[in-house]
């Protein structure tokens, strides 16, 4: 496929780690903030060929992993309710709340159903309009475009069966909140490209600055996230704390303004709170009073949802950056994938489950490569 | 909400509460993956275990007087029906054909049964009949028996299948999992995922246009290619739910070895890469219905392979790995960076990701 | 957060009152939404996510990078140029106002 065959060459990879291997000298630490590219890295084995004293850790960008649990219950309860259809991303539906997830809603006879985009919930609602539609609204800045402009269609429209369970999250005050948390390690970050591709990098500078930290810009190819920190050490071994772009083709400076335009009309800025961590301050969105009919906190009483969180898993810590999954003492034993006792755990994205998935390994002795060109004619 | 107050104290984070044992089935117990392992494990098993069931293969090998006969089963709830490239009959008869080839056998006989919706049209049960028909005459196997049960409307999708089928298993033929051997070449007959992209492709929510179709194939006639080369085959296995991944791994787990993969190797078509890349899906996860992976002997591998890629079914076949003596249980790939992942069984079905 | 992956705009509708866009990702076909980016036109890249493209793909950004990439290590100072070219195209202000670190570039 264009544009990301060519951001997956291993000479060009190579490049790129020999450069970043003749220029760090000193032990870093980065965050890559987002989930992806968390996924992107281990996928390729990316950490395994960095020097090892630059390290990545992990960041809480993953929406699924930070969905807190009150909002699980409140969408495990809409969605057993008869006559609703519950629509969710794929991903969400094995996330624990207090006793069960959406899988096992769906088990008791709740129709839970995974949709590609939110437009795919604003069809069903369409064709179903003896139903109630909810779509399960989570996400970050890159998410939100395309849930606001759901809504905004549906209000449009006039269809009074679909409603948004909204839980939305936003970057910049969580990079806040790792930095001013008193054990921090992260010297750098390497920012979200695709979040910034709607928002731009207008806020970067100040936290920067404040923090006085690099923020590079990144994208999600192999190729992206070396360069991403290509730059970011790059800058560390000079002192320096610049915002920089590493992903200009998906990115500008002002983001995407039509989209920002959505979000301010659909949404306002909230309080909330993320699982595992705590309460950010303004750190997400939820629907604005125009929309507040569209909110499904309103239209489904799920008030006194009660919740409880396990106290044996430190999942917050992990989002934080505190500590690496493995040194979690659940990790791996009492916590599995199979068996998550945290968020970061459940999701394919979420730090727990990269770490157990690919890194499983390290416990084991190297393999040998594989033979085959001498088999293959 | 109550922790709406509570300041960012890294002492007091709290955790999700855990979610072990799911008391109902969920759709990832039919996943082929650790849930639908778990569900073997711990019910059937302790139910009505035997040495032979402890086998895990795709079918159970029986010894009947002289005859070595392989004999399988094998349920179809497949939503669409009908999808790119066949439908829920052709499935229904090259799965348990190739259940059976698995073992080596030349699949023979076949038994059909039907689970009908009250009110489904009679012109949908023709046609899943006539694609039976079709595809046993395709595979070279009669239904010699069946049956039909009919539950209320609302109580199933239509048409449920469940077909039984069984063979002989030629002299000196002993392909099961246990057997794979450190040195061993692992050989996939073709290109991956295209099953479960072509189903996917018509899934209500999820639909996109690709001219990816099922690879839906008996493979009888590929396995008896490659047994003329040699009876030494160790292991086949035909990677459906779970894909690749969860083939491989019930290979390592089974023989306590470890499986090298090596990523570029392995045969992905690019629509398959594509459809798989706007999911977030990975195509070893991916179902197939008309390939196998072997584990053959280092001696053989050039002239199986050879055999495989002139038969119409292995034609694109491709060496993607070996079965090595490191990390036992585990299948570990080699990524065209050159860092290295695990490839762990899949816990149920696979997701559509958002991130 | 936010798997989002390029795709080529094949052809173009209106919808229900939105532009709609059948986009071509390596042979698959989704219909996505360009609400977002009324500016792209068919046979052009955009990046789509959850069905909505969120940007056009800047082709000219793609090559500067992957050009960057392939002369790393071996013109340093000419190529720290031409990314700070790339960069300052796509719009990438430097909030230090230093553009000129190519001569910083370390060298093996």
């Amino acid at each position: 496929m264009k544009y990301i065959q060519e951001f997956n060459d291993p000479d060009l990879a190579r490049r790129l780690l020999e450069d970043i291997h003749a220029t760090a000298t000193r032990p870093w630490a980065m965050m890559e903030v987002c989930g992806g590219q968390t996924h992107s890295i281990i996928r390729h084995g990316i950490d395994q060929l960095l020097p090892d004293t630059v390290e990545l850790i992990h960041g809480p960008g993953c929406p699924v992993c930070v969905t807190p649990l009150e909002v699980i219950d409140k969408a495990l309860e809409i969605a057993s309710r008869p006559g609703v259809v519950f629509c969710s991303f794929g991903d969400m539906l094995r996330v624990p709340g207090t006793d069960r997830d959406l899988f096992r809603v769906r088990g008791e006879g709740g129709d839970v159903r995974v949709v590609y985009s939110p437009l795919d919930a604003l069809d069903i609602a369409r064709r179903n309009p003896d139903r109630q539609v909810v779509f399960f609204g989570i996400g970050f800045e890159t998410t939100a475009p395309a849930n606001a402009m759901t809504v905004h269609q549906a209000r449009r429209q006039g269809l009074r069966n679909f409603s948004l369970l909204v839980s939305h999250v936003r970057v910049p005050p969580a990079i806040e909140a790792i930095m001013d948390a008193p054990e921090c390690r992260v010297q750098a970050f390497l920012a979200a490209g695709h979040v910034c591709s709607v928002m731009g990098t207008t806020e970067y500078p100040s936290l920067a600055e404040r923090y006085r930290v690099p923020i590079v810009v990144t994208g999600f190819e192999p190729l992206d996230i070396l360069e991403g920190v290509r730059r970011v050490v790059r800058q560390l071994e000079r002192g320096e704390h610049r915002v920089e772009n590493a992903y200009p083709r998906a990115v500008r400076a002002e983001g995407n303004p039509g989209a920002l335009r959505m979000i301010e009309e659909v949404f306002e800025v909230s309080d909330r709170a993320w699982r595992g961590i705590g309460t950010i301050p303004r750190s997400g969105w939820r629907l604005a009073e125009a929309y507040r009919d569209f909110d499904a906190e309103y239209r489904f009483d799920v008030t006194g949802v009660r919740t409880r969180e396990s106290a044996l898993c430190r999942s917050g810590e992990v989002l934080q950056g505190l500590i690496k999954p493995n040194e979690c003492e659940a990790f791996g034993t009492t916590c599995t994938p199979r068996t998550p006792l945290g968020a970061t755990m459940v999701s394919s994205e979420g730090a727990c489950a990269a770490y157990y998935l690919y890194r499983r390994l390290a416990a084991a002795p190297a393999p040998a490569a594989p033979e085959e060109a001498s088999i293959v004619g | 909400m109550a922790e709406a107050t509570a300041p960012l104290d890294p002492a007091a984070w709290s955790c999700p509460a855990p979610l072990r044992d799911q008391q109902v089935v969920v759709m990832g117990h039919g996943g082929g993956g650790t849930l639908s392992a778990e569900l073997m494990r711990e019910v059937f098993a302790p139910a009505y275990g035997n040495a032979v069931l402890a086998g895990l293969g795709d079918s159970a090998a029986l010894s009947l007087g002289s005859a070595r006969l392989a004999f399988s089963t094998d349920s179809y709830v497949v939503r669409p029906l009908f999808f790119p490239g066949g439908g829920i009959g052709d499935l229904a008869v090259n799965g348990t054909v190739n259940d059976l080839a698995m073992s080596g056998a030349r699949p023979a006989h076949l038994s059909c049964a039907f689970i009908l919706e009250e009110g489904v049209p009679l012109a949908t049960v023709r046609r899943v009949a006539q694609s039976i028909g079709a595809a046993a005459a395709a595979a070279g196997v009669t239904v010699v028996t069946g049956d039909t049960k009919v539950v209320e409307a609302g109580h199933g999708d239509g048409v449920y299948l469940n077909t039984s089928g069984i063979g002989l298993i030629p002299e000196g033929v002993d392909i099961r999992p246990q057997r794979a051997t450190p040195g061993d070449v692992v050989i996939v007959s073709g290109p991956i995922g295209m099953h479960g992209i072509a189903i996917m492709s018509v899934r209500d929510g999820l639909e996109f246009g690709s001219e990816v179709v099922s690879d839906t194939a008996p493979l009888g006639g590929l396995v008896e290619a490659m047994l003329a080369v040699t009876a030494d085959l160790h292991v086949l296995r035909d990677p459906t739910r779970g894909g690749l991944a969860a083939s491989l791994n019930e290979i390592a787990t089974a023989s306590g070895t470890g499986v090298a993969l090596t990523d570029s190797a392995v045969p992905v078509p690019e629509a398959v890469a594509a459809a798989c890349g706007f999911l977030g899906l990975d195509p070893l996860y991916v179902a197939n219905e008309g390939r196998l992976v072997a584990f053959v002997p280092r001696e053989h591998a050039d002239a199986v392979l050879e055999a495989m890629r002139a038969h119409p079914h292995g034609a694109h076949a491709a060496v993607i790995g070996e079965c090595v003596a490191d990390h036992p249980g585990m299948v570990v790939a080699r990524t065209g960076l050159g860092g290295t992942r695990v490839v762990d069984l899949p816990l149920g079905e696979q997701l559509p990701r958002i991130c | 957060m936010c798997l989002a992956v390029p795709g080529k705009v094949v052809s173009t509708e209106e919808r229900d009152g939105a532009r709609m866009a059948q986009v071509d990702f390596g042979g698959v076909l989704k219909t996505v939404c360009l609400d977002y980016v009324p500016e792209a036109r068919e046979g052009e890249y955009v990046i789509v996510h959850v069905g909505f493209a969120l940007q056009r793909l800047d082709e000219e950004s793609a090559r500067a990078s992957l050009d960057l990439f392939a002369r790393l290590g071996l013109m340093e100072e000419e190529f720290g140029d031409a990314w700070e070219r790339a960069a300052e195209e796509a719009g990438m202000p430097h909030p230090d106002g230093d553009t000129g670190d190519a001569t910083q570039e370390v060298v093996r």
